[in-house]
């Protein structure tokens, strides 16, 4: 009854003019707020996630299916504020979008305690996987550790003794190191935490030069990586350099160039991963857009499957409980392939080990290996839901 | 711990510190000239970034690509000068903050408007490429180097300006009394106009120059400008061999704190909290260094008129 009237005031806000873009008020219309980075720095990120989240819904041809797409800039306070309103004003089911870890952390944890849906299409951090995990909230990505636990194992096994690892002095920085020396257990040369947003490495390079490692790993996503690599090709030192696949990831490669050339990277997504459902994935997205899809691209496009999957089963978002064993079934077709939840939202999958290669004249991405099978997380026995 | 890498370390704060002189240069004097708060320096910063970049990227060329963005950041102050800036020399500084405030909205969503909101790439030119040897092992590259002479010699050619120069010895006398030179017959606006356009050019100078060791995006300045104020601050306001002192100082704390605070705590802490503390402190560093240095002296280094 309650939902009924509050139906009826919309379709009066509509008829008075006020949102001319509501469009018509069904019964069980699904709106999604999507909060992402769409300027600065961490740009390509968040426009990636929202290219792909909208192919899809596009693509699904879902016309009681209405997603608002905010920019938070990078800035908590400002994606605190859009998440309030989005809840608050627009009344919306479910919220996504979010880059970065420490954004997440402002927004999800109140979110979820308000009976809002969170569909991670990116940050992980181990505090929302582990004592903090919520039934409401789901990570369709990874967790934060996945991809540096599996670089860590593959950097041991291939014989390297000396790494250098550095992460921005964030949550996903922390958990990425954390990551890596859970599967990488030998000795480090060096250990650092740079500034989130740094844009001059000259200070980090120079250490890395005096610790003389084997190799480097590093997770610098967006625009601080490309600065890094930028950079540390400038400085002449030519240790073999490892790293999560944010760092060489679509977008990346076309600003760092050859410097990237046969870096390896590990990812849980690849365009050459050999499913139906990712083909038609790359070549839509490319149809669409213009380029190749990203990582973030292939996230932004599952979130979406994972919510349309969803809300087909369930009926829609209004019966909460079953709207959440439908999340919880991920009855998708995944890019990834076959795709599950672990007992704590986040997904167990298969991480690959890819290198840079140059297709005519594109650099990109090509598996040559599986770093971790059927993976999940380290957080799962810490969360009670 | 090697001595080269005790030498790329200082150079690195040098070089770091060189490149905010050429923003608080501008800064400084527009304050100390005409006693205006221009919160608006970074976005001249930023102007010169992107239209470096872009002129770079059409002509093949960075050395045209500087010089553009050098006269475009140039023509920006000047026409802010005459369009908005003349309006606020009378009123308070209140009014200032608000309207150069303003004026970075306008510029950061012009510059979206026009470039777009992915960065942009600029690559450094092929004579400065590639790494000079370090005594001790090791390299330094050589656009860094080169960041570093320019910036010197900017600050060589400033003096020169501001000593030896008639232009310099207005501005000198403006700073000092700005009813009597224009009592005198100086033609203040013009002056005015002139001092602001030559902040607005160093700011787009540097801001081309780090556009090729970074990416070039909308709001780069700002980070900048903070550490610009604290630079005229620490200097003394007004004082162009402030700024000198004052952004060396600064660009040494901030490198050497990421450096070497984390290896402090390394002492007392395990390796991985000693590095978080570490780098949490290092961020602090400067603005620490601000609070002792006008503890001590609270008009800054080297007051104008002390």
């Amino acid at each position: 009854m309650n939902k009924g009237l509050r139906n009826l005031a919309k379709g009066a806000a509509c008829g008075a003019g006020l949102l001319a873009t509501l469009g018509t008020a069904q019964a069980e219309e699904l709106k999604i707020g999507m909060i992402t980075t769409l300027s600065g720095g961490g740009s390509s990120l968040g426009i990636d996630v929202r290219d792909g989240f909208l192919l899809a819904v596009k693509q699904s041809g879902a016309g009681d299916v209405e997603v608002i797409v905010e920019d938070d800039a990078r800035k908590p306070d400002l994606a605190k504020q859009i998440a309030d309103k989005f809840i608050q004003r627009d009344k919306v089911d479910i919220l996504t979008g979010i880059i970065w870890s420490n954004l997440a952390m402002a927004v999800v944890p109140a979110s979820v305690r308000q009976g809002v849906f969170y569909i991670s299409p990116n940050a992980g951090p181990s505090a929302l996987a582990g004592k903090g995990c919520h039934e409401n909230y789901f990570n369709v990505a990874w967790q934060n550790d996945n991809l540096h636990e599996a670089m860590g194992g593959y950097v041991q096994a291939n014989g390297f003794k000396k790494p250098f690892i550095l992460a921005p002095n964030y949550p996903a920085g922390k958990d990425a190191l954390t990551g890596f020396k859970r599967f990488y257990e030998g000795d480090l040369a060096g250990e650092v935490y740079t500034k989130l947003g740094q844009t001059d490495y000259a200070a980090e390079i120079a250490q890395i030069r005096e610790a003389k490692p084997d190799s480097i790993f590093f997770f610098l996503p967006g625009g601080m990586g490309i600065a890094f690599m930028k950079q540390l090709a400038q400085s002449g030192l030519d240790t073999a350099v490892f790293g999560p696949a944010f760092s060489f990831d679509q977008g990346i490669l076309k600003a760092v160039g050859d410097a990237a050339l046969g870096v390896k990277n590990t990812s849980q997504w690849s365009k050459d991963i050999d499913n139906p459902a990712n083909k038609a994935f790359v070549e839509a997205f490319q149809a669409e857009y213009g380029r190749l899809p990203s990582l973030y691209a292939s996230q932004g496009y599952d979130a979406a499957n994972l919510i349309l999957a969803a809300k087909g089963k369930a009926g829609g978002a209004g019966d909460k409980a079953a709207f959440r064993s439908a999340l919880k079934a991920a009855d998708f077709a995944s890019v990834r392939g076959p795709f599950k939840f672990a007992a704590n939202h986040h997904p167990v999958q298969d991480i690959y080990v890819r290198e840079v290669v140059k297709e005519g004249e594109v650099l990109t991405n090509k598996i040559v290996g599986v770093g971790l099978q059927d993976h999940a997380n380290a957080y799962v026995g810490d969360c009670k839901m | 711990m090697s001595v080269a890498f005790l030498i790329e370390q200082l150079l690195n704060g040098v070089q770091f510190g060189v490149m905010l002189f050429l923003m608080a240069a501008g800064l400084t004097l527009v304050f100390g000239v005409m006693g205006l708060i221009n919160l608006a320096h970074g976005s001249l910063f930023m102007l010169g970034a992107f239209f470096c970049s872009w002129i770079a990227g059409i002509t093949g060329s960075f050395w045209l690509g500087l010089g553009g963005g050098f006269l475009a950041a140039a023509a920006a102050g000047a026409l802010i000068e005459m369009l908005v800036i003349r309006r606020l020399y009378d009123r308070d500084h209140l009014d200032q903050v608000l309207a150069t405030f303003a004026l970075i909205l306008i510029f950061s969503e012009l510059v979206r408007w026009v470039f777009g909101d992915q960065p942009l790439y600029l690559d450094i030119p092929p004579l400065l490429s590639g790494a000079l040897p370090l005594p001790g092992g090791g390299g330094y590259p050589v656009y860094r180097f080169a960041i570093i002479l320019a910036g010197l010699a900017t600050a060589l050619g400033l003096y020169l300006l501001i000593a030896k120069t008639r232009l310099g010895m207005r501005i000198r006398a403006g700073e000092s009394d700005r009813e009597m030179i224009g009592a005198l017959g100086v033609d203040i606006r013009t002056l005015y106009t002139a001092v602001f356009a030559l902040g607005a050019a160093l700011a787009g100078f540097a801001g081309g120059m780090v556009g090729a060791l970074q990416s070039v995006q909308v709001g780069m300045g700002e980070p900048v400008l903070i550490l610009a104020f604290v630079v005229i601050v620490i200097g003394g306001i007004g004082s162009v061999k402030g700024a000198l002192i004052g952004s060396v100082l600064v660009g040494l704390t901030d490198t050497l704190g990421r450096v070497f605070l984390p290896q402090v705590f390394k002492l007392v802490l395990p390796a991985s909290e000693a590095t978080a503390v570490g780098s949490a402190l290092a961020s602090v560093a400067i603005y620490l260094l601000m609070a002792v240095i006008l503890a001590w002296r609270p008009k800054g280094l080297f007051p104008v008129n002390a």
